[in-house]
């Protein structure tokens, strides 16, 4: 109907983040580092539940990059407890992209073993964007209700490993968990679910087992 | 938020798929934008004239063509379109699993 000349494009916008998030994603691999990023809404525990894991990891060391739109609380609290942080602000933007990573991969100075990125509290941006990981943990809490897999379908799709936090919680809230499961299933057939409270700890033995097994 | 890196991005895609085309004018972008793609068609909109400003694509058209996100039904292979609160396929009653229909962001062509 034009009268334009019209050219195929037929390019991805993406490309640029996702290129970078692949040579990131290589240069980890072949470092020995086993990269994690961690989704979840603001309040679901994701400083603390990293806390609860990196205590168990044993030997294997831990390194965190904690990405937060301004605040730096969680990077305090992970300094304080002796674990390798840093922190990236975004002033602003609502998830992490794979330039910000790059530039904090290399101030880290990692050497070998598991590297958390925590995205930033927001139960959407952060899944549509690859940033190098190797693999997404979502978490999830029973304190924000089963219907999160309905309302908010790709974090829950994109997700390897998904912990329900606040577990301890169960009693005094209405989490219909056959419900929640229902969805999580209808959108992700194989990412192992695993129910934990990161105020005491309890079921991340087993999370960190699934972690310790994916790391060469 | 994220859209006006993004939309810098289409503009450079733009250019030099121009620039090869030895065009020196772009009068309009016809991207593909799913709603799962993480990207607001309305955001790219707004920022498009901003950033075209200073480029050959000034004063070009933003064609914007959404995708919505379909499920495919894992009992009759039926692609659909999801009804808020169920993943449940309008044909069998069968169970929809997510495609990659939605998650689209591309530029399809420029008109010169
Ligand atoms: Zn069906």
């Amino acid at each position: 109907m034009s009268e334009n000349n019209e050219i195929e494009v037929m390019q991805s916008v993406y490309d640029k983040n996702d290129e970078v998030a692949q040579q990131i994603n290589q240069q980890l691999t072949e470092k020995g580092i086993f990269a994690v990023n961690v989704m979840g809404a603001p309040g679901v525990g994701k400083t603390s539940s990293l806390i609860q894991i990196i205590q168990r990891l044993g030997d294997v060391s831990s390194y965190v990059i904690e990405g937060d739109i301004e605040a730096d609380i969680d990077t305090k609290k992970l300094l304080s407890l002796g674990v390798k942080t840093v922190q990236i602000n975004t002033n602003g933007a609502c998830h992490l992209d794979s330039p910000l990573i790059g530039e904090a991969v290399e101030e880290l100075d990692i050497q070998k073993g598991v590297l958390f990125i925590e995205n930033i509290g927001n139960l959407v941006c952060p899944a549509e964007f690859q940033i190098g990981e190797h693999v997404k943990m979502l978490i999830s809490t029973v304190t924000e209700g089963s219907d999160k897999p309905y309302k908010y379908p790709l974090a829950f799709e994109k997700a390897d490993i998904i912990l329900i936090n606040k577990w301890d919680l169960l009693p005094y809230v209405d989490f219909d968990e056959e419900y929640f499961m229902k969805g999580v299933r209808a959108l992700n057939k194989t990412a192992p679910i695993f129910k934990v409270a990161s105020k005491d700890g309890q079921g991340f033995e087993e999370v960190v087992s699934w972690i310790q097994k994916h790391i060469k | 938020m994220h859209e006006y890196p993004i939309t810098k991005r289409i503009i450079e895609v733009s250019e030099e798929f121009a620039k090869k085309n030895n065009v020196d004018q772009v009068k309009q972008i016809n991207l593909v934008v799913g709603d799962y793609s993480g990207y607001v068609a309305s955001s790219i909109e707004l920022y498009f004239d901003l950033i075209a400003e200073d480029s050959i694509c000034k004063g070009a058209a933003l064609h914007i063509e959404r995708v919505k996100p379909k499920l495919k039904c894992t009992s009759c292979g039926q692609l659909f379109e999801r009804k808020p609160f169920e993943f449940t396929c309008p044909l069998c009653e069968g169970e929809g699993e997510p495609t990659d229909i939605g998650q689209e962001f591309y530029i399809k062509s420029i008109e010169v």
